[in-house]
């Protein structure tokens, strides 16, 4: 139900060319980096749980270690980002479904809780049964933590973010596939087991997939809402995420034999990640600080009427 | 008057609501042109051009309201043959002497003839016709850049808004009275409602806007050095006897009654020292020389013949014109006292005056001794404010002021008590008047705060018995009665406050005589019998206000009529009658000796019977209407610090007109409203308001800086460009263009900036000795200005290049 | 959030209840703002009186500089300034204005924004915390004491009126003055408005003197006035403070047709339910196969 705007509007009206929206708070490296990492984590506690279920032992540990290390990571990001970082736990306060910052608070405590305790687990040797139910339970709070911060940022009335609310999600389930991947091929460099990882390596090539046609969608599908992410620093910084994604899928198909090209892919894939979000937070930026968009997204015949459905 | 008086305002709004016309004419479009229906940009000092024009269209056309003028005005009046005209001498009227730069009204006196059918060619109504005559509408497109159908719907509205069934109101501020002319606009003013039979009755008359809080108050129990309470005048050094101060006044009309008055007025101040025998200390008051008004004092200042000045709640260093030689007068005195609310430019200027920064002046060497006193702000005092339509409201003391912050009452009271207590024992003639000051009010709380409802009530007035009167009309010529303000008598009446009551405009007819009191005796119109006519009948139904009740024997109405209550409307005063017996019962104006309208004013005016046009006195162009350029009697101080107007050596040097006004979000010459955080972020910057054209003719950037430049002075502002300021197209193709500048800026407070009065020359109206500040003539550069002695070397320049002597 | 009354507009839509809606069983009338700019002198009373009641901190930034955007130097609502006066100058003629000698017209329009208090309130419905709230009033308030400063809601107002303050770290705007609602006062900027462009009271009564108001307009012949927010089958259910607008929204820096972004949240949890399902099965994908 997106409008597909073909031609930007000759001329549009604005109060001195400043901002309608205002345009977000949330900062680099704080946003991209809990984009990233929170990504991650739940990419990789699938990954645990599906490792620790086949018995590839490297993997499972590595994954469910990382998983609960960016969990956490991820929420000091998180509450970093907050202007009164002390009041974090008033993100528990209620359960909201029309918040999917609220939801995603849950998902985060729960997955972080669990991610522990099956990393616990594997530190302990202990816990046993508990600790792989724990794991079993964080892959799937994995993907909804991977995804729910597209709806996140699509939900605000940012126009590249609210037009792209399909994408968004699927470009973060990518990228998590590939952030989660990129971390086992760094681990796979250094490891015995490096037949273990090869389910990591598969895994960041589909990843790979996804986030690029995530991306193309981003930039192509929605005409005028989709500027902020073909120019200025938005475009930069996707164009970036392209280069280092595809180049780093690319070194992924040398990686089963070659540690250096696993090496190089982890890192050109994790670039490219980190770039990608990035690039989504900037793309938003944009898209508010100029108020053509907000004018021509609500005028899409360049006539005034009401486009409001009932 | 969007711009300065928001609150009043709603009221304009809410006319235009109800279907009225709002024409604004402002060179500038303000806030008010914003919601008017109309707006007329015009050039800055040619109104009396326009209305001159409206003049000559409503007698041309036959407009006029004929009954009203035959029946109110002086119309029918004849004049001598000595009466010249300035039709006959290209800008002058007889009687003029260029050597004193005066006129002598001799021959403008009215013979005492009469002609009703108004057609005498040396009636007042002919003579009238004959002044106006080349005030055109082409006129007015070449002076004024109004052009000629602009002008035709103008006058068509007028002359269809008024009438017997309906009327127009004038509203006028200080774009009118600060010119060289300003009195003459009032007059053009007055005259076109007087021939439309405006005034006096509902939707008419002129309003003045009068800015300050209380500024009406300030010239009804004046602060002016001309006038003493209710508008007496100020005895003069001829004055030797009460009969010959008496004398000045007129002996008919209420006027007549000015014994009274003015006794009371010195039982109100003298108590039992003012006696018959003494002539109620009349002799001893002190007396007007000749020019006491505050440019020429300031010059005086200069030149050190004034030793100490009190600055109450005045702050001159930014708010009056020429402030640079405001603040040089400011260095030359002995002793300087302010009270205000925070430390203003006027009580700072020996610290960080402009002249100090270009070496002008030094502090090391500025003697003047200043005193700094905290002053009580408005709700930290009780008291009453007299606002434009002159109503009184009294308002409550909300708290107590600050520390050693006081009133204006308690310092005055106080510093009377001290001063008499240290004279006390003195036997010097001179110290007489202030021994015998009645000076005692209840004082009240820890600092003995003087009761202000005490001084309400003595100007109120009270009979022998100390019973408060009822109004004017109990006032008595032989000392039994005082009265600190005749105009302001009943405004305690019954013994009740009356300037305290508050009833909601919800309870009461639309006439709201039960909110505050007005003087006099609570008119909410003055010259209301007016609104009736002759016979005592109102015009029209639509406007009735009050009228003659036949049975009852009395005027009745929707007001308190401005007229004796039972005097019938067929009563003939008998020859020689004087006083209030010398008015008849058609005659509404019953201030005026003959108890009519003057179209012709032949006595109190300075520059003349009738409005003539007269160029400003900084002007790039020459008079257009008559080939004298400039008022030839207005008030220069040549010869002194102030510029030499020469229009010729200008229009080159400095090729722009400027004009001065204020912007809601502050307040005067700032020293509240830049003190405050809310007020001063709303505007941060003095700035100046130009055209896209003179943008594009000057490289004025919007946000930038420019410097504008005077005679005087080169001040900074940054740049706004705006379609609301257009180049008009005068005579013969000239293009004008004019630069806007709110003076509300200075060198102290939270947004500080250059200050705009320093462009002003002294150049002042001659019967009130107003300042010429809507008007002068500039250049302006982009950027800012230089700093330091690099500032006057450039004023110097300009000054050389336009041919003007160098002052020391 | 117990005893919500369910409602199937209760994200979009007309809402007849609103207080209701949100959870109040008894609750008085709605109240809000009809803003008729048409009467608007500029004059920033509002502004001042909004700051003194609220004890708002002075305007964002050190330095009190000119903005030359004509008589404006608030330039947006803010955290700091809950209302703003706009000035638009415009080369177009007054309703029955007569252009001057060149064949000019200007008009200068001048109109007080604030919080829309809408009826779909997308700050609400993102707010993490329940910081933000529905009131008795039917207002949106922000509870201080209860924010983090998470910023979400600055990004979700279709309006750009939320904002973060700086230093404090909490979001801030308009309350409609409900300390004085509930003192049974009317706000302080419609208290402080001398020409009645603020207006205040029910705010079924408010619409329906809108009407009246712009046919009053229509019939003088200014054909350009049009009510902004006033219908409650608009993209945010109608707005609580709402505009009479001589021009285009946009002029006035408003966004023409706004939708509040709730609107589309479900088909976003579908889409995301999706991409999870789609991650799900790649990492499934990524380890079948024999390993090597």
């Amino acid at each position: 139900m997106s409008e597909q705007l073909q031609v930007p509007p000759a001329e549009f009206q604005s109060y001195y060319g400043r901002p309608i929206l205002k345009v977000a708070k949330w900062k680099e490296p704080d946003l991209p980096a809990y984009l990233f990492l929170g990504e991650m984590s739940g990419a990789l506690a699938m990954v645990g749980a599906m490792a620790h279920a086949t018995g590839r032992r490297s993997l499972a540990r590595t994954a469910r270690l990382a998983s609960a290390a960016s969990a956490f990571a991820g929420g000091a990001f998180l509450t970093a980002e907050l202007g009164r970082p002390e009041r974090f736990a008033n993100m528990l306060r209620v359960a909201k479904p029309t918040s999917p910052m609220s939801m995603g608070s849950w998902i985060l405590a729960a997955h972080s809780g669990l991610t522990s305790l099956a990393a616990a687990s594997e530190v302990t040797g202990s816990l046993g049964i508990a600790g792989g139910m724990a794991g079993a339970a964080s892959a799937i709070t994995g993907p909804l933590l991977a995804t729910y911060p597209g709806v996140l940022l699509a939900n605000t009335a940012v126009p590249a973010w609210h037009a792209a609310h399909r994408e968004l999600p699927m470009l973060f389930a990518g990228g998590a596939m590939t952030a989660a991947g990129a971390a086992g091929l760094a681990a796979s460099v250094v490891s015995r087991d490096r037949a273990d990882f090869d389910a990591a390596r598969k895994l960041a090539l589909i990843g790979a997939g996804v986030e690029s046609l995530a991306g193309y969608g981003l930039e192509h599908g929605h005409g005028l809402d989709s500027e902020p992410y073909q120019t200025g620093d938005g475009g930069k910084m996707l164009a970036a995420a392209r280069y280092l994604t595809i180049g780093g899928g690319i070194a992924a198909l040398a990686a089963r034999r070659s540690r250096t090209a696993a090496a190089v892919s982890a890192a050109m894939l994790t670039g490219g990640g980190v770039c990608a979000k990035i690039a989504v937070l900037r793309a938003g930026k944009a898209s508010a600080a100029d108020p053509k968009y907000v004018v021509a997204s609500q005028r899409p015949d360049g006539q005034p009427g009401s486009r409001s459905l009932a | 008057m969007a711009e300065c008086h928001p609150v009043a305002f709603q009221w304009v709004v809410e006319a235009k609501n109800r279907g009225a016309t709002i024409i604004h004419i402002d060179p500038r479009f303000t806030r008010t042109s914003a919601l008017a229906s109309v707006h007329v940009p015009s050039r800055v000092g040619g109104d009396i051009v326009l209305l001159g024009a409206l003049v000559n269209y409503v007698l041309t056309g036959g407009h006029e309201f004929r009954d009203y003028v035959a029946a109110y005005t002086n119309a029918a009046d004849i004049l001598p043959p000595d009466f010249t005209d300035t039709e006959d001498s290209d800008g002058l009227f007889s009687g003029y002497d260029p050597v004193t730069r005066t006129y002598d009204n001799s021959s403008w006196q009215p013979t005492g003839e009469r002609d009703p059918t108004l057609t005498d060619p040396r009636c007042v109504f002919q003579v009238l016709k004959r002044h106006f005559s080349r005030y055109t509408p082409e006129m007015v497109q070449r002076v004024c850049g109004i052009s000629q159908a602009d002008f035709e719907r103008l006058a068509q509205t007028l002359v269809r808004c008024s009438g017997r069934d309906k009327t127009t109101a004038w509203v006028y501020a200080v774009g009118w009275t600060q010119h060289t002319t300003g009195v003459q606009h009032i007059r053009s003013a007055a005259i076109l409602q007087m021939l439309l039979g405006n005034m006096g009755r509902p939707g008419g008359g002129i309003m003045a806007l009068r800015g300050h809080a209380s500024i009406q108050g300030s010239t009804d129990i004046p602060t002016l050095f001309d006038l003493l309470p209710g508008y007496l005048p100020m005895p003069r050094q001829e004055d030797q006897t009460l009969d010959d101060y008496l004398a000045r006044l007129p002996n008919t009309g209420f006027w007549g009654n000015k014994r009274a008055y003015f006794v009371s007025l010195m039982k109100a101040w003298f108590g039992a020292a003012a006696t018959e025998e003494n002539s109620y200390l009349m002799p001893m008051l002190p007396k007007l020389s000749g020019d006491h008004g505050t440019y020429r004092t300031v010059l005086d200042m200069i030149e050190g013949k004034v030793k100490g000045y009190f600055l109450w709640g005045q702050n001159p260093a930014v708010g009056s014109a020429g402030s640079r030689l405001q603040r040089l007068a400011l260095a030359k005195l002995d002793w300087l006292v302010v009270r205000d609310l925070a430390l203003i430019e006027s009580a700072a200027f020996w610290q960080d005056s402009p002249e100090i920064a270009t070496g002008e002046l030094a502090t090391e060497q500025i003697a003047t001794e200043v005193f700094f006193l905290p002053a009580a702000a408005h709700v930290e005092k009780e008291g009453s404010f007299t606002n434009t339509q002159r109503m009184l409201q009294w308002h409550d003391k909300a708290l107590d002021p600050p520390g050693d912050a006081r009133s204006d009452l308690w310092f005055a009271y106080h510093l009377g008590k001290r001063i008499q207590a240290k004279l006390a024992s003195s036997s010097s003639e001179r110290d007489r008047l202030l021994q015998n000051l009645a000076w005692q009010y209840p004082e009240i709380g820890e600092h003995a705060e003087p009761d202000a409802q005490a001084v309400l009530r003595e100007i109120n007035g009270s009979g022998p018995d100390g019973t408060l009167l009822n109004g004017f009309a109990e006032l008595k010529p032989d000392g039994s009665t005082a009265c600190g303000c005749w105009i302001y008598s009943g405004c305690c009446a019954g013994g009740v406050n009356q300037t305290a009551r508050r009833k909601p405009q919800s309870e009461q007819s639309w006439v709201a005589s039960e909110w505050g009191w007005a003087w006099p005796a609570n008119r909410r119109m003055l010259y209301n019998r007016a609104s009736a006519d002759p016979a005592g009948k109102p015009w029209s139904d639509a406007k009735a206000y009050v009228w003659w009740n036949e049975e009852l024997g009395e005027w009745t109405g929707h007001d308190v009529p401005d007229f004796e209550r039972n005097k019938s409307p067929d009563y003939i005063p008998p020859d020689g009658a004087i006083g209030t017996a010398a008015l008849a019962g058609t005659d509404p104006f019953i201030m005026q000796r003959d108890g009519k309208a003057a179209l012709f004013v032949a006595n109190g005016l300075k520059d003349g019977p009738l409005p003539s046009h007269y160029e400003s006195a900084e002007s790039p162009v020459r008079n257009d209407v008559y080939k004298q350029d400039q008022s030839p009697v207005s008030v220069l101080y040549s010869g002194d610090r102030a510029t030499k107007e020469q229009v010729a050596g200008h229009a080159t040097t400095f090729p722009y007109i400027f004009t001065t006004y204020r912007l809601t979000e502050h307040h005067t010459a700032g020293g509240m409203s830049r003190q405050l955080s809310r007020l001063s972020e709303l505007q941060p910057e003095l700035f100046c308001e130009v055209s896209a054209q003179l943008a594009a003719e000057r490289g004025l950037e919007n946000g930038g800086w420019a410097t504008i430049i005077t005679a005087r002075a080169a001040i900074e502002a940054k740049v706004l460009v705006t379609r609301r300021m257009r180049p008009l197209r005068l005579a013969d193709g000239a293009v004008v263009h004019q630069v806007g500048l709110p003076y509300h800026w200075g060198g102290s407070g939270l947004v500080t900036g250059d200050v705009v009065n320093d462009l002003l020359p002294f150049a002042l109206d001659p019967n009130v000795l107003i300042q010429e500040s809507k008007v002068a003539t500039c250049d302006i550069r982009a950027g800012r200005r230089p700093r330091g002695a690099a500032l006057t070397a450039l004023v110097a320049r300009y000054r050389a290049q336009a041919g003007l002597e160098e002052d020391s | 959030m117990t005893g919500k009354t369910a409602d199937q507009n209760s994200l979009f839509g007309p809402l007849a209840d609103v207080s209701g809606n949100a959870g109040y069983t008894e609750h008085p009338q709605r109240v809000g703002f009809f803003t008729d700019t048409s009467v608007c002198i500029g004059c920033k009373a509002c502004e001042v009186a909004c700051k003194e009641w609220n004890g708002l901190p002075d305007s964002d930034g050190d330095v009190l500089e000119l903005t030359g955007l004509s008589y404006d130097n608030t330039a947006a609502l803010t955290a700091n300034s809950w209302r703003h006066v706009a000035f638009i100058e415009q080369d177009k003629p007054l309703i029955d204005a007569q252009s001057d000698g060149d064949g000019h017209a200007t008009r200068w329009l001048m109109a007080s924004d604030v919080c829309k208090h809408c009826t779909h309130a997308a700050c609400l419905d993102v707010c993490p915390t329940g910081a933000l709230v529905r009131t008795e009033f039917g207002t949106v308030i922000v509870q201080p004491d209860v924010c983090n400063g998470c910023a979400y809601c600055v990004s979700a107002c279709p309006f750009g009126v939320i904002d973060r303050r700086e230093g404090d770290g909490r979001a801030w705007k308009c309350t409609m003055c409900y300390d004085r609602l509930r003192g049974g006062l009317e706000p302080a900027c419609a208290k402080a408005c001398p020409t009645d462009s603020i207006q205040f009271g029910p705010l079924d009564e408010l619409r329906a003197l809108a009407q009246t108001r712009l046919a009053d307009l229509h019939a003088a012949g200014e054909t350009g006035a049009r009510l902004y927010g006033e219908d409650p089958d608009d993209g945010i259910g109608g707005a609580g403070a709402f505009f009479l607008l001589l021009d285009e929204p946009e002029v006035y820096g408003l966004p023409p047709d706004p939708v509040v972004t709730t609107k589309d949240l479900p088909d976003m949890w579908r889409w995301a339910g999706a991409a999870a399902g789609v991650l799900a099965a790649g990492v499934v994908m990524a380890f079948s196969g024999r390993r090597k």
